[in-house]
């Protein structure tokens, strides 16, 4: 799978989509191939608060807990709901299916985070250790 | 394969198969409920003891009566501590008139040896480690018989469960193949020479005679979901050198009635003490999923006791663990909560084993 050049990426397989004071915040098909089948998804309710770097929810498949990271600092707007009955929509559609929508606190946190390119080729030396 | 693996007690096993090889554990659980799925389980130990007493040896270290096997039957047994704790659990075959094979745990397998050696040294009998000879593979499922038998001329279908065959396999001579598994579900185990190239070869022909029957390659994650759905007890989980053969609740597999073995004076001063904790099915009756090693809270949130394995259900669709709690919480209906990430999540006891196979499979 390709990784979309619309967004930025964590080191922690988070992706972060930016539509000018807002974000978009969903995991990478690297990390729901590495979970395996994903039973359960649990985001902040609207109104939390993310700081970056910070663990802001879980996502669990049927061997493995893992958790989320926030990409970026913000305040919650929307959570997808649909994850609550259908996670396995995290499976087949990774990039599409998306977690949490925040109001970005500090934009210039995205700088830190990795380009497209450069999250493949992290990802390529992850999976050949 | 391209199959994820994982390093489990020293050997790279595969978790799960990809999903181009119909594989994910969710898929390979159900493939094992309502097919047949195959699983590489070379990493389980073989002990071989033969000789004129070697029937005693067995039962000084074994908590089941092996005196009740025929020739070709098999019984589920352990191994156990002076403590009344356990070493292993492990399958007892019959294979001939003085020799028996146990079959045990890849975590525990030097461990097993050494313990079987050193505690039958009084006996007429030689105890050989074959856990490097044989490659066992495990093929479960209700259409598991009707693949295998595609591929060996042995009268599959007259092995009852439990019992052992030999026959021609894979153009291989005299192959040990019994009716056992773990996995709650009827199929076969089989014992193969581990030399890579003839066990991938048959492993290769399993697969390939098993895809009229929709075989897929199963790892050691369904294995998981697979056992714990049918309360099959693992290693280091719900048994282990702590926990009892009473607090397990593996009486039923436990012959008092036979004058002596290792363990047996421990269990019987415990049996009069009675069980303080004891092993129960727990369903999660709210959002969350119970992982091994989480505490168990009673309904006022003090800790009760721990899960020992906990997992999402892939057959039955429910959040299910088995935990140790005191009797007093063993009740079915019981309601109790778990910690999932500092919350206490309600969960209600439930019988188990949570699934059972139906009668007209076997």
């Amino acid at each position: 799978m390709s990784y979309p050049t619309d967004r930025k990426y964590t080191k922690e397989h988070e992706w972060i989509q930016v539509n000018g004071n807002s974000a978009t915040v969903g995991i990478t098909d690297y990390a729901q191939e590495s979970l395996g089948d994903i039973v359960f998804v649990e985001v902040p309710k609207v109104g939390a608060e993310l700081a970056v770097g910070k663990t802001f929810g879980t996502v669990e498949s049927v061997k493995a807990v893992s958790d989320l990271f926030a990409p970026a600092s913000g305040t919650v707007t929307e959570v997808n709901a649909e994850l609550a009955t259908a996670p396995e929509k995290v499976n087949k559609d990774p990039h599409g299916a998306w977690m949490v929508k925040l109001t970005l606190k500090n934009p210039a946190e995205l700088d830190a985070l990795l380009s497209a390119a450069d999250y493949e080729k992290f990802v390529a030396e992850e999976a050949g250790h | 394969m391209g199959a994820k693996m994982v390093e489990f007690n020293g050997w790279d096993m595969p978790v799960e198969y990809p999903a181009s090889l119909g594989g994910g554990i969710i898929a390979e659980h159900m493939a094992v409920r309502t097919g047949v799925g195959i699983f590489d389980v070379s990493h389980m130990g073989d002990i071989r003891l033969a000789g004129p007493q070697a029937l005693a040896a067995v039962q000084h270290i074994s908590m089941n009566d092996a005196s009740r096997l025929a020739i070709g039957q098999a019984q589920y047994s352990a191994m156990l501590y002076p403590a009344g704790t356990f070493v292993d659990d492990v399958i007892v075959h019959r294979l001939a008139q003085d020799e028996y094979l146990l079959v045990i745990n890849a975590g525990t397998r030097e461990k097993d040896f050494n313990w079987v050696r050193d505690n039958t040294r009084q006996f007429d009998c030689a105890v050989e480690n074959l856990s490097d000879d044989y490659t066992q593979i495990a093929i479960q499922g209700p259409k598991a018989v009707d693949l295998l038998q595609r591929l060996t001329d042995a009268d599959l279908n007259a092995v009852k469960f439990y019992w052992v065959t030999r026959g021609w396999l894979g153009g291989l001579e005299n192959i040990l193949m019994g009716r056992t598994g773990y996995t709650a579900e009827d199929g076969f185990e089989i014992y193969i020479p581990a030399d890579e190239q003839t066990s991938a070869r048959v492993w290769n022909e399993i697969l390939a005679a098993g895809g009229e029957f929709g075989v897929v390659p199963c790892g050691l994650g369904a294995r998981n979901t697979l056992r714990l759905e049918g309360k099959l007890p693992l290693y280091g989980h719900e048994i282990s050198d702590t926990i009892n053969v009473w607090e397990a609740g593996l009486d039923r597999f436990c012959k008092m009635e036979k004058p002596e073995f290792v363990g047996r004076t421990a269990l019987e001063k415990a049996k009069a003490a009675g069980a303080t904790r004891t092993l129960v099915g727990l369903e999660m009756t709210d959002r969350g999923i119970a992982r091994d090693g989480y505490k168990v809270l009673d309904s006022a949130g003090h800790e009760i006791g721990y899960v020992t394995s906990g997992s999402p259900a892939p057959f039955l669709k429910k959040n299910i663990a088995l935990a140790y709690v005191p009797k007093e919480f063993a009740a079915i209906g019981t309601q109790i909560k778990v910690e999932i990430r500092g919350q206490g999540a309600g969960a209600v006891v439930v019988p188990t084993p949570f699934y059972k196979r139906p009668r007209a499979a076997a």
